[in-house]
């Protein structure tokens, strides 16, 4: 149950991350710099959420040109799982690994909120632990976490079942596409979401929904 | 814009830099010469009211500072006290009002910068901002634009930095038309063992300047913080600097990492004034010289210059005087954050604070006497006029006092802020315990048992406005109550006194009575100030804001498992008054807000028994007596009733004390919690109280979707939700 996380100036969640990681594997991830060339062997890659390089430019656009980047797209041709969240959905996206491009919030207003999102695929290495259709609960924080691609693309992620979470009716914070909150590539080994399971893992943050996330993509038992 | 240093001073040059005839002539008798240029915009830097505090520095005397957990009092970048376990809280409040005025979004985001980087440069990482606002009538022209780009500016930088809001307050009133407050707190974690000071030691050590480039931007901000204002200032925009929270992201990493390595000798952001002011305080308070050679740091802009140089504001830097051995290992990690690193001077043993500028001495100053004999004044005041009082029952009760409390729960005081907050990152950090919408805001000490920080920030302006001295008490009285409605134990407090022009006799009377009641209040309370900060100059042509001392404070829950909370209510749980019932109308918000009037006495706090009530709550919420817990204050028992109803969803049914109806329900006396409490615990709390004469009583069920006071009204719980959500998205749209 080894897991890396990527390190760029200006992400803020890694240590969210990082502990949640600590807490549910009993051990600590190991910590990339953006420079390295080459990763450890591990089970899980995740490149956590924050605001690299200031979000300057577009969002990821700037982390996902750094050498880092063609490691992580190594390993994952590989196999190797990979979870970007919130910045790390948007440098997944930026980077290719992920299709599709997330804008501003409709509101163009920051949002941060707990809310509720559909389970829309319960057959993947990230959400089978829960059952399809299941709504759990998960905060938000971001500013551009409004998903959007092209029809022929959204018609393809959703005959492939590639779309994992979803925000449950009414409670979209962002405006974007068929209610989007995250979606995986074809093989089923990168997941890029808005959402932050890492801060709602243990009772302390008023529930454990996001959890069951990482059992499911590390084989705990939960 | 460009000064040039060979520029003769002349009396409209010294007025222009806020400095008056008497205190050019102390510069005189000082350095027995003319300055230059760049020395006299050193002086006006060092001797403006916002770095020296003349005008109040008499006063601020007055307040008690230490206390059994303080671990560092007021004269550093922030206070620290001690919470055990090895681990220190280290805390301000500061104040950015003119900048935010004139450019609310820049304004408002660099006053967190700034706070964020009192706290980091002492060693602790930042774990919780709040921030305070202040702001005109919603219907003024510009108040939907300042409180939006306020919000923005706050959220962009806290957000990005990665920290989480965990509270603030609120207002609006006409006094704040053209002169905003925003006062922002930061509060960080550190060990005791590795707190970092600005003194320096050490002779020919290396002065490093680390973090952003120099620019032009904030030329004069902090003599602009010691103006009144009038109609030009709004053009004063080049005098407000830009706030970059990516790289003062990186400066706290790079900081904390350096530190970490043991290469820092002593540390000082520059904040107001910044480079003159962070060298000098280094160079003063470590017995030492420094000489700046001003070709090496790093700018933005070309020809800038030494004048430019050293008044910039330009944000995100530091200065630090370095080991150095570590100078190499100190190099690596800055480059690795993107960051400049440059050794721009050293440290002497001549007292003398020397600039150098392409191979030109533009000063040759005494060090310790830049700040040592800034001016220091006795302003003259005059006590403020004591208001009358007013009887509750000379005060209408008006027929419908349901209707009364949705038109409170309508309004842009009392509605649900959820609009601001849910622009605030509120959740970073994966420790925050109560969100911001409840009483404290509290976030747990990971990796330290089951401890966790409770914060609060208040301050009722219409008493201060009525009374200072009670109104200076009763802020502190509300912050201390906040904190203790969790469970906490309130260690310590910071203060930002936002007042008028101190040259007027009656204004200055104000500060001298709110720091009278901030200081008795402390010392009743063992709440000491250990950090703070004066804004005086808060007029815009001639007309002063309220008195408005910002108190914020810190306590210490030992176990958040029994923390109280406003919402943690079941059906069955009873409801307890504890404090006694209301009597006090005067200057309340049913007067105001009801009845549109502002008359009165503020309601009196008596400290001993502040202290009692609060004494009794904390040991019941700690000994798990207690699970939902709200404080009495503005807007009385019924918008406390309706703050746990809205929050909780769950309704109610009440019954009141005979007596003046209006009184019992909007009295805003002080002192006063409502409780909730498993029925099979009533007869032994109010036994317990009774024991030791504090007036409680039972005031009700939980339960049902209604709130309802038996008699008098009742409000579903929709409408009063609906009533409380929706002021704010309605006005912002």
């Amino acid at each position: 149950m080894k897991t890396a996380i990527i390190q760029f100036p200006g992400l803020n969640r890694d240590y969210d991350m990082t502990t949640a990681l600590k807490k549910i594997t009993g051990y600590l991830p190991y910590k990339i710099w953006q420079t390295e060339t080459t990763l450890p062997d591990v089970d899980m890659i995740v490149i956590p959420g924050g605001f690299s390089y200031g979000d300057y430019l577009r969002c990821g656009a700037i982390a996902a040109r750094q050498p880092v980047i063609q490691a992580i797209r190594k390993k994952a041709e590989k196999g190797v799982m990979v979870l970007g969240v919130c910045n790390g959905f948007q440098i997944l996206l930026e980077s290719g690994l992920l299709p599709g491009t997330l804008m501003r919030n409709i509101s163009l207003k920051f949002v941060c909120r707990k809310v509720k999102l559909e389970v829309a695929n319960a057959d993947t290495a990230f959400s089978r632990s829960y059952s399809p259709g299941q709504i759990i609960r998960c905060p938000v924080a971001h500013h551009d976490g409004n998903y959007f691609t092209d029809k022929k693309t959204l018609e393809q992620l959703e005959d492939n079942g590639q779309v994992v979470f979803r925000y449950a009716k009414g409670d979209n914070p962002n405006g974007s596409i068929h209610d989007i909150a995250g979606i995986i590539n074809k093989r089923g080994n990168i997941l890029g979401m808005m959402p932050h399971p890492e801060n709602l893992i243990e009772p302390a943050h008023g529930g454990i929904d996001g959890r069951f996330l990482f059992t499911s993509a590390l084989g705990i038992a939960s | 814009m460009s000064i040039s240093d060979h520029f003769a001073v002349n009396e409209e040059l010294i007025f222009a830099h806020g400095l008056q005839s008497d205190e050019y002539q102390r510069i005189i008798d000082l350095i027995r010469r003319e300055p230059t240029l760049t020395e006299l915009g050193i002086f006006s830097a060092m001797w403006n009211e916002h770095c020296s505090y003349k005008s109040s520095k008499k006063w601020l005397k007055i307040m008690p500072t230490e206390g059994n957990y303080v671990i560092q009092g007021p004269g550093e970048n922030a206070g620290v006290v001690d919470i055990g376990n090895g681990n220190c809280v280290v805390f301000k409040m500061e104040s950015h009002n003119h900048p935010s005025f004139i450019e609310p979004y820049q304004g408002a985001a660099t006053g967190v910068g700034g706070i964020l980087r009192d706290i980091f440069t002492m060693g602790a990482r930042p774990v919780a901002v709040m921030n305070s606002l202040r702001l005109g009538m919603p219907n003024h022209p510009r108040t939907r634009h300042l409180i939006s780009n306020v919000v923005a500016g706050i959220g962009n930088y806290s957000n990005a930095f990665g920290v989480p809001t965990v509270g603030g307050e609120v207002n609006f009133e006409k006094c704040y038309n053209d002169n905003i407050l925003v006062n922002t707190f930061a509060a960080g974690i550190a060990r005791t063992d590795s707190i970092f000071f600005s003194k320096a030691e050490g002779i020919g050590l290396p002065v490093v300047y680390l973090g952003a480039q120099t620019g032009r931007d904030g030329i004069g901000g902090a003599m602009m913080a010691s103006e009144e204002f009038d109609d030009e200032n709004k053009k004063k925009r080049p005098t407000v600097q830009i706030g970059d929270p990516f790289t003062e992201k990186c400066l706290l990493e790079a900081c904390l990492e350096l530190m970490s390595i043991g290469a820092v000798v002593s540390i000082q952001d520059m904040g107001a004034a910044g480079l003159t002011c962070s060298a000098v305080e280094m160079g003063a308070k470590g017995d030492l010289g420094i000489e700046l050679n001003l070709d090496r740091v790093p700018l933005r802009e070309t020809n800038m210059t030494p004048y430019e140089i050293m008044l910039s504001e330009s944000q995100e830097r530091m200065l630090i005087i370095l080991r150095t051995e570590k100078e190499k290992q100190a190099k690596i990690i800055f480059h690795k954050w993107g960051l400049n690193f440059s050794i721009i001077g050293k440290t002497t043993d001549d007292l003398r604070f020397r600039i150098l500028h392409q191979g030109e001495e533009v000063a040759n100053l005494p060090i310790k006497k830049l700040g040592d004999e800034a001016p220091e004044y006795e302003r003259p005041w005059v006590a403020p006029v004591k208001p009358i009082s007013i009887d509750a029952k000379h005060i209408d009760e008006v027929k419908d006092l349901g209707v009364a409390l949705l038109k409170i729960l309508n309004s842009a005081d009392h509605s649900s802020k959820r609009w601001i907050y849910e622009q605030y990152d509120t959740i970073i950090q994966g420790n925050t315990l109560v969100h911001p919408g409840g009483n404290a805001g509290v976030i747990r000490i990971e990796g330290n048992g089951n401890q966790a920080l409770a914060f609060s920030s208040d301050v009722t302006p219409r008493y201060c406005q009525a009374d200072p001295y009670e109104g200076g008490k009763q802020a502190v009285a509300e912050c201390w109550r906040n904190i203790t409605t969790s469970g906490a134990m309130p260690l310590a407090a910071t203060d930002s006194l936002n007042f008028g022009n101190p040259e007027k006799p009656e204004i200055m009377g104000q500060l001298v009575f709110a720091i009278k009641g901030i200081a008795d209040a402390c010392r009743a309370l063992d709440f000491p100030i250990v950090s703070g900060n004066v804004s005086l100059y808060n007029e815009t042509n001639g007309k002063s804001i309220p008195p408005t001392p910002t108190i914020a404070g810190v306590g210490l829950i030992s176990n958040w498992m029994n923390m109280a909370t406003i919402d943690n209510l079941k059906e069955g749980d009873s409801l307890l008054l504890v404090g006694g019932d209301g009597t006090h109308l005067g200057q309340s918000i049913y007067l105001r807000d009801i009845l549109g009037k502002s008359e009165g006495t503020p309601p009196r706090v008596n400290l001993a028994v502040e202290k009692r009530n609060g004494n009794f709550i904390r040991e019941h919420i700690e000994s798990g007596y207690i699970c939902a817990c709200n404080d009495i204050s503005d807007g009385g028992l019924a918008l406390s009733l309706a703050e746990m109803v809205i929050k909780s969803g769950y309704g109610a049914t009440i019954e009141l004390s005979s007596g003046l109806r209006h009184a019992i329900l909007y009295g805003e006396d002080q002192a006063r919690y409502i409780i909730a409490v498993d029925k099979n615990r009533i007869k032994t709390i109010l036994k317990k109280a009774e024991d030791i004469a504090i007036p409680a009583r039972f005031l009700g069920l939980v339960g049902g979707k209604t709130l309802s006071i038996k008699d008098c009204f009742t409000l579903t719980v929709m409408e009063m939700i609906d009533a409380y959500e929706s002021w704010f998205p309605n006005y912002m749209k």
